[in-house]
């Protein structure tokens, strides 16, 4: 009976991994189509292992070429890193205000902030756009990394972990004299770090992968992020697959490595807030 | 006991109980003290929301009802009532876009199916659970404008493994995609549902963990199938999540731009346009902002209609 439960068991897992990596075809075709020289990669049927490689010229162009990748990576990993640190620190701040400060008002701000989760971000553009060129952030990193710092999601997510640390611990710290600054920095960070390294993780990817702020509060080419430098890359290059596929795997690997090295985090993560970036 | 004792007691119960009031009010709970520590913890976050995101709202609210191009200077604006709106309400562009959305929206229930079966099968029927999950998540997590530039190769009409793989298996006339006004919103919710299931399916699965086990137990101690499992205990059991997971579908499906702008960028014929991408051509390339704005507004009232739906569906339809 468990020999044959097993069986059942192994035959649907062998099953599932061909449909696993039938759905993955699209990753796997991109990938072996950077490795080709042009007038290979469309040859069918599909030779998956290249015969003609050409790795190094289709990765040398898309770093070193017309729209250096190195200068694009520079400016992701800048903005990204930004982006993720002040939006911890906001949120943080703000979750621990929330979760554990008796302050007046505090439930009606709470909604208001929660309120504004439900604005879907396209409706905010056109005003956002204004705003920005009237305060000069327009055209700037700073002004990008703003854009998503003050993250609903993050606050929300982090202030449900401050909830669980029992209120005995802080009145009593309090009882010996500790400020809520001293609280926040010395017994509620310690203890909600893995909320933090989730939120953190997820904020770097959506960064990472975001493409409509760039393209709307971005115009010089030297500020570019990887997202609109693919675009524009495959604008300039439409037409030579091997390249635009080069492109589009130094664009989607890093995230992939982060991933799969955070994978408990960020599944866990999304399942907690059952919310899309 | 005599009753000056009594009063005694009574006295000092008070002033005990006064003296622990005092000490409920002063510290270390409420006052102008914690009050202040209080605005300073939530200050970056309340300022940073107020200016973009409460701000924006506003002043979008004002703008909706002028004609006005932001190239011109704030004193060339010219307040224009209610045509903005009227003009779009009346714009076969805009309604357009709005039925493809709709359409866009079918996307979810094919979704929603594939994930809920794929959960099924990861949750009971096989070994490495972790590596499944990470298979099918990879999609959601990878850039959008990529996975778009790699599409944009595979639905090539001609040259496209796609086509070329229908070809060899008989189809003699394959679709043009995304260069073919009747197939490409197809295709981009074919993309849809590739990048969606990933997410859905791993809300599924926490979903499936609050499902007590003894009900399969029992059932299959009555000699119930596993698709009559399904069926009656498995469905029914997840339909909150079902609920939740339909929801954040159909207002994400208002969100799809990234998508949309680097595949086919509206097009052809404006086969692909939607709201978001209409909205985005006139603020940005035809430099309507008072015309933008109204659209913003009008999306904005129907997210918020769509969240009200959602608030009453959930008292009545999901089966808890």
């Amino acid at each position: 009976m468990v020999a044959r439960l097993d069986m059942r068991k192994l035959i649907m897992t062998v099953i599932m991994v061909l449909i696993g990596i039938a759905f993955l075809m699209p990753f796997l075709w991109m990938i072996s189509a950077s490795f080709k020289v042009e007038e290979e990669v469309l040859t069918f049927p599909i030779k998956w292992i290249p015969q003609n490689w050409n790795v190094v010229e289709n990765y040398k162009e898309v770093w070193t070429g017309s729209m250096p990748f190195l200068l694009l990576y520079w400016n992701s990993i800048k903005v990204t890193v930004l982006t993720t640190l002040v939006s911890c620190t906001v949120s943080c701040l703000a979750a621990y205000g929330f979760a554990k400060i008796n302050f007046k008002g505090r439930d009606f701000i709470f909604l208001i902030v929660l309120a504004t989760f439900m604005i879907p971000p396209q409706t905010l553009l056109v005003t956002q756009f204004l705003l920005y060129r009237w305060l000069g952030l327009y055209d700037t990193h700073t002004g990008l990394i703003l854009l998503n710092s003050f993250s609903v999601f993050g606050t929300f997510m982090l202030r449900q972990f401050y909830l669980g640390i029992s209120n005995e611990i802080i009145e009593s710290a309090r009882m010996d004299g500790a400020g809520h600054f001293r609280i926040f920095t010395s017994i509620c960070l310690p203890l909600v770090r893995p909320a933090i390294a989730t939120y953190a993780i997820l904020r770097f990817i959506w960064t990472w992968n975001d493409f409509q702020n760039p393209l709307i509060f971005l115009r010089s080419k030297e500020l570019y992020t990887i997202q609109l430098g693919v675009q524009s890359f495959s604008d300039q290059h439409g037409s030579v697959y091997s390249l635009m596929m080069a492109a589009s795997v130094s664009a989607i690997l890093p995230l992939l490595i982060i991933f799969i090295i955070g994978q408990k985090n960020v599944i866990e993560g999304i399942q907690l807030g059952g919310v899309k970036g | 006991m005599n009753s000056e004792v009594k009063l005694e007691t009574n006295a000092v119960q008070t002033a005990k109980s006064k003296v622990r009031k005092n000490a409920k009010k002063r510290t270390p709970f409420s006052g102008w003290k914690e009050n202040l520590a209080g605005y300073a913890f939530i200050a970056p976050m309340f300022i940073g929301t107020s200016v973009l995101v409460l701000f924006p709202i506003l002043s979008s609210f004002v703008l909706s009802f002028t004609d006005w191009n932001f190239v011109a200077g704030y004193e060339n604006a010219e307040f224009v009532g209610f045509e903005n709106f009227s003009k779009l309400l009346t714009n076969a562009l805009f309604l357009k876009g709005l039925l493809n959305n709709i359409i866009l929206i079918l996307a979810i229930p094919v979704t929603l199916l594939l994930s809920l079966g794929l959960a099924v099968i990861i949750n009971k029927y096989v070994y490495l659970k972790d590596l499944f999950k990470v298979i099918y998540f990879m999609p959601f997590i990878s850039s959008i404008v990529a996975v778009a530039v790699v599409f944009q190769v595979l639905f090539h009409p001609t040259k496209g493994p796609i086509n070329q793989l229908l070809l060899t298996l008989g189809v003699e006339n394959p679709p043009g995609w995304i260069a073919d006004v009747n197939f490409a919103l197809p295709s981009v919710m074919l993309i849809m549902i590739w990048t969606g299931i990933g997410f859905n399916l791993i809300i599924y699965l926490a979903g499936l963990q609050n499902i007590p086990k003894e009900l399969y137990e029992a059932a299959q101690m009555d000699g119930a199938s596993a698709w009559s499992q399904f069926r009656k205990i498995t469905v029914p059991l997840v339909s909150p999540t079902t609920f939740l997971l339909f929801v954040t579908g159909v207002i994400s499906s208002f969100k799809v731009f990234d998508l949309i702008i680097v595949l086919t960028n509206g097009g052809p014929a404006n086969s692909t346009i939607t709201p978001v991408v209409y909205l985005y051509q006139q603020a940005f390339i035809e430099l309507k902002t008072g015309y933008a704005s109204a659209i913003s507004l009008v999306m904005f009232v129907i997210i918020l209609i769509i969240t009200y739906i959602q608030f009453i569906g959930q008292k009545k339809w999901v089966n808890y």
